[in-house]
């Protein structure tokens, strides 16, 4: 099996059980992707929960124009935000799920998966009872 | 403040017109705004106008006259009709000028946006991964919405059946043809739970406006109708707004509430003297969230205010006498003006088959865009 790489640096950390990277803002609040630039000074990097609530989603049923990157022939995906509970609510692809087994406020899990034939991304996906 | 009016207001029809482009469009409506005006070029003191896809407008004065005026281009996204009406409002209330332009016009290719992660300040793997589209983000906004308020897939629907209807009877509008709420259901899923049918598709147009002082409006006789009040507002923290890669857990406000409440205290008035309303209705969704947003109604009643027809012409309040987006298409530049050109039609009651009965005395208006920034215009007559 090939291992794939991350579709980016330092998005989620690289560990048995890996975490997305946010930012911690002097503040407090807690946001994502970690900043870039001069956005990120002050800002210490947060390893996010890897479990939370379904806030909502969608499935993107057309291919999308560049930049997309995904794999052909185009097959549609689920998206939606997961709420990571007193941290942030996080955009993400949505995996191991179909449509209609989505319910909002139910539990969902991090996990690393397949992009393309040689990439990963993030995503989450409904918690294993 | 000096009071400032709508004197003039020209169209070029939306939708597709092979062959003249965006900023031609531009000058066909700036030019029928001023016959309707009663004025010739050389009487405009200031202009205001942009496009988000088709060049800038101050280069239209090669076609409307060399006559030393200045012109502003304005670029603001979907608020750009917005943010020139603002200006060309506040040039005649400082007293610099009588008489003032604001255009928007655009041209866009087919098919959904596609934005640039850089330009949107975005990490590039968003957009890779296929989470950065616009229209995702208003499924994820209604969908959610539709949970928590009792929202069903039939009043989306409705929405949008309303739209064609309304649509037949706009000179100016893009699609002319009913559709049956059958058929909107049943068409393609775009992102669920929205349907081809459920969205506005880029397309071409424009609007000019040409606005005026009380001064120039007793002169010219003109047919003139007030604006009590414009208000264009960005986000405020823990909105949820398009290309947002994370949410903040507290909810906060939304860019639509903070224009809606400038607006009605600006105009003294309240959503309940409002006789018609123009609403941003990129899709079914936005529309049913924008009732609410603008203090039209409550979260959730909109279910029964569709059923029982109140947002028709002929009802309680209505919405989008023009067809809105859904029926005219979404030319980013020329979007909000339409609104408020619509808004001078039916106020100066020359609506034909779309108008509102009972002449309207007050009418509201309200764009929406990324990146989370809306405009609202209340005019009176």
């Amino acid at each position: 099996m090939v291992q794939l790489e991350p579709i980016a640096a330092n998005l989620w950390t690289n560990e048995a059980e890996p975490a997305l990277i946010g930012g911690r803002l002097p503040s407090g609040k807690i946001v994502f992707p970690y900043p870039s630039g001069d956005a990120a000074e002050g800002v210490e990097p947060w390893r996010l929960s890897r479990k939370g609530t379904l806030w909502s989603w969608t499935r993107q049923d057309f291919q999308p124009k560049e930049p997309f990157e995904g794999p052909e022939p185009f097959e549609p995906y689920l998206l939606g935000y997961v709420e990571l509970p007193g941290e942030v609510i996080v955009e993400t692809r949505i995996v191991d799920a179909k449509l209609e087994d989505l319910k909002l406020g139910m539990a969902m899990e991090f996990v690393v998966a397949p992009f393309d034939a040689t990439r990963a991304t993030y995503a989450f996906r409904p918690e294993k009872a | 403040m000096e009071d400032v009016y709508i004197i003039g207001a020209g169209i070029h029809p939306f939708g597709r017109t092979d062959g003249r482009s965006g900023r031609d469009q531009g000058v066909f409506a700036v030019r029928q705004a001023m016959a309707d005006a009663g004025i010739d070029w050389a009487d405009v003191g200031c202009a205001y106008g942009g496009s988000a896809a088709a060049g800038s407008a101050d280069i239209m004065v090669n076609e409307l006259g060399l006559t030393g005026l200045p012109f502003i281009n304005v670029a603001n996204g979907c608020a750009t009709g917005g943010s020139a009406l603002a200006s060309a409002r506040n040039a005649i209330a400082a007293g610099e000028f009588d008489v003032a332009l604001a255009v928007g016009f655009d041209k866009h290719p087919r098919g959904a946006f596609n934005a640039k992660p850089r330009d949107y300040g975005l990490p590039e793997w968003y957009g890779q991964t296929g989470m950065m589209l616009t229209t995702q983000f208003f499924a994820l906004k209604i969908q959610r919405y539709m949970q928590l308020y009792g929202i069903s897939r039939e009043t989306l629907g409705r929405v949008a059946e309303k739209a064609f209807r309304n649509g037949v009877h706009a000179d100016h509008a893009w699609r002319r043809s009913p559709v049956d709420l059958e058929t909107i259901l049943n068409s393609p899923m775009v992102n669920d739970p929205l349907t081809k049918y459920m969205f506005c598709a880029p397309a071409e147009g424009a609007v000019a406006l040409i606005l005026a002082s009380g001064k120039k409006v007793r002169e010219l006789g003109a047919d003139a109708v007030k604006i009590a009040s414009v208000a264009v507002r960005t986000r405020p923290p823990g909105s949820f707004e398009v290309f947002a890669p994370s949410v903040d857990i507290e909810n906060g406000g939304k860019p639509t509430i903070l224009a809606s409440k400038a607006a009605f205290e600006q105009a003294g008035i309240g959503p309940e003297d409002i006789s018609v309303a123009q609403l941003q209705d990129t899709e079914s969704g936005a529309e049913i969230m924008h009732m609410a947003e603008n203090g039209f109604c409550k979260d959730g009643d909109q279910e029964q205010w569709l059923r029982e027809g109140r947002t028709e012409v002929t009802g309680k309040l209505p919405v989008n006498t023009d067809g809105g987006c859904l029926a005219c298409g979404e030319p980013i530049g020329a979007s909000g003006l339409r609104q408020v050109y619509e808004n001078t039609v039916q106020l100066r009651g020359r609506g034909g088959g779309r108008q509102v009965p009972g002449a309207p005395k007050a009418a509201y208006s309200h764009v929406y865009g990324a990146p989370g920034l809306s405009g609202v215009c209340i005019l009176e007559r």
